[in-house]
């Protein structure tokens, strides 16, 4: 019976097999844009400014890449993914240190002032680095942090986000933990180290994924903070490359740079792709 | 909630919510007040001095033709763009729901778009779309349609629509299939029992249950839409064709720094304040419901 019932719901024979065409319909569909850039990038410029362009990938792979990797158009992508990668990983960690720290203080202490600050950590929750462009790139140019990795990481770290996840984590860490280390008269920040972080090691590896993608995704900020392509960042950079005038966009270098910036990213999505899917889904409560 | 064990001292919690504090006042509160400070303001023509001009500003802002579209811009923009990432999502998370083995390799390669930047993915359906090289543009001209986006301010924003809802569809996916997961068979299996066929069920039982993820999912691309579509509008159409694609955020960038209009610039950044403000009320309100739900 129950199996009868179940073959009613879920579907079996043609049914079945409809419903994988049109599964992978809509993976080809979303694919497209990623599979023409692919191709774009193993294949020569005339290939492409002499429409259309081939549906399979050429034989120019290796040039391609070379190319961006090492020359690029303004400044090597080597140089652009190394700099994207110092963001990324500095805004995840950065974010990571400050909110366990914030947290842990408001959760396990009494100190004056605890209600104003928590109150003004969550205002930040509010305010989007692209609300206040102008006085943020003020301050940071006051401070000669222009074309700095700093200037790039700390506005961007200053967000309450992580910190209320954490929150919300120590809480249910069960009371006893911290009365036994208080009986066995361990420091505070002894039992932060040794009980609070490891137990939070599954938040800050979900986290962490999160925020590398936040940060390698950046667009807005980097596009003002570096001025020097020295310093810029892949995902920017790409718009860098066009030419302003009338020429044609160099396409194989171009589509080459976009790939490599999509590559990280996706490797840390799919391949921690459980941890991804928890971070989301807290990060978004 | 509380904890009722603290520990004692105060010098210590201070030094630990310092580092916090500090970045949030130097690279927050600093700006914002700033933003609004500034508002208030017009710097005269040689950038010597500024002339308090109350909130002069924002009536010459809410008098602007131009600042008036760009609202109604961003408006269409974002209902296109949440509609565009939810419709499909939902679409393709409700076929995968019925696979029972296969599910999780459709999962995997659908979360790919999720990971691409908005500006890489600007930069992506720019070349389908390129009016010289692209392929799409090829066809469309082959079929006798004449797509030019950098001339035609509709097609441009269609462009821009479909590149910033592209990796949205994979996020939206993420949330409906885990919704889908978590609707109990056994409610579909009655109904199934009773005889209703699959649409049936869907529109009266899963949709239903569905109501709270779509209304979050509805706030969450809105101001997804508002705030973080930047990259895609800067690569795409740089805000043209005559300002057919300049959303709000884009607006306070071109002003700001294109054009160096810091007092009306400031003022557009102190209106999207109040407009994330009360969207991120809107947000927890509906928090709040999805707790009693």
């Amino acid at each position: 019976m129950a199996r009868e019932i179940h073959g009613m719901v879920e579907k079996r024979g043609t049914g079945l097999w409809l419903t994988h065409v049109f599964m992978i319909l809509g993976v080809l569909v979303i694919f497209f844009p990623i599979w023409l850039a692919f191709v774009a990038s193993t294949v020569t410029q005339s290939d492409i400014i002499r429409p259309p362009m081939p549906v399979w990938p050429g034989d120019q792979l290796w040039i391609n890449y070379k190319n961006a990797l090492y020359s690029g158009i303004n400044v090597p992508v080597g140089t652009m993914l190394f700099n994207s990668l110092v963001l990324a990983i500095g805004i995840a960690v950065g974010k990571i240190v400050i909110s366990l720290l914030s947290a842990f203080a408001i959760v396990y202490f009494k100190f004056p002032g605890r209600g104003i600050f928590f109150w003004l950590i969550f205002l930040t929750l509010m305010l989007p680095v692209e609300v206040r462009i102008v006085p943020t790139y003020e301050v940071v140019a006051g401070f000669g942090m222009l074309n700095s990795y700093s200037g790039l990481i700390f506005p961007l770290i200053a967000s309450a986000t992580a910190t209320f996840l954490f929150r919300q984590f120590f809480l249910t860490i069960p009371d006893e933990l911290a009365e036994a280390a208080r009986v066995d008269g361990a420091r505070p920040m002894r039992f932060f180290w040794d009980i609070v972080v490891p137990m939070s090691r599954t938040n800050i590896a979900a986290l962490f994924v999160i925020l590398f993608i936040y940060g390698w995704n950046q667009y807005l900020w980097p596009l003002l903070i570096t001025t020097d392509p020295e310093m810029n960042t892949i995902v920017m950079g790409i718009k860098q490359m066009f030419p302003s005038g009338d020429d044609f966009a160099h396409w194989p270098t171009i589509m080459a740079t976009s790939i490599l910036a999509m590559i990280p990213p996706v490797i840390v999505v799919v391949g921690m792709q459980r941890l991804f899917i928890r971070g989301l889904v807290d990060s978004e409560k | 909630m509380e904890k009722r064990v603290k520990f004692r001292g105060w010098v210590l919690p201070l030094l630990l919510i310092a580092p916090q504090v500090v970045i949030s006042a130097v690279f927050f509160f600093y700006p914002a007040g700033q933003a609004i400070w500034q508002s208030l303001f017009i710097p005269d023509p040689f950038g010597l001095s500024m002339q308090y001009v109350g909130l002069g500003n924002f009536e010459y802002l809410l008098s602007d033709k131009f600042y008036r579209a760009s609202f109604v811009t961003t408006a269409i923009f974002s209902i296109l763009v949440t509609l565009c990432s939810m419709i499909p999502a939902l679409f393709l998370a409700v076929i995968a729901d019925r696979l029972i083995k296969g599910s999780g390799v459709y999962r995997t390669l659908l979360i790919w778009p999720y990971a691409v930047a908005p500006a890489v993915a600007g930069v992506l359906w720019l070349f389908m779309f390129n009016t010289r090289v692209g392929v799409v543009s090829w066809y469309l001209g082959q079929l006798g349609y004449d797509w030019n986006h950098v001339l035609n301010g509709t097609e441009a924003m269609g462009l821009v629509v479909v590149a910033s809802a592209w990796g949205r569809i994979s996020y939206n996916f993420l949330f409906f299939f885990a919704a889908l997961q978590a609707v109990p068979k056994s409610v579909i299996e009655a109904a199934a029992i009773d005889g209703a066929h699959f649409w049936r069920r869907f529109w009266t039982i899963v949709l239903p249950l569905l109501s709270p993820t779509t209304f979050f999912l509805l706030v969450v691309n809105i101001v997804y839409s508002f705030f973080e579509t930047f990259g895609v509008i800067h690569t795409i159409t740089g805000g043209g064709p005559q300002q057919a694609t300049t959303i709000l955020v884009y607006k306070v960038y071109s002003d700001g720094f294109v054009s160096q209009d810091l007092g009306s610039s400031s003022a557009q950044s102190v209106i999207l304040l109040i407009v994330v403000g009360l969207l991120t009320i809107l947000q927890f309100k509906f928090i709040e419901k999805r707790v009693h739900y």
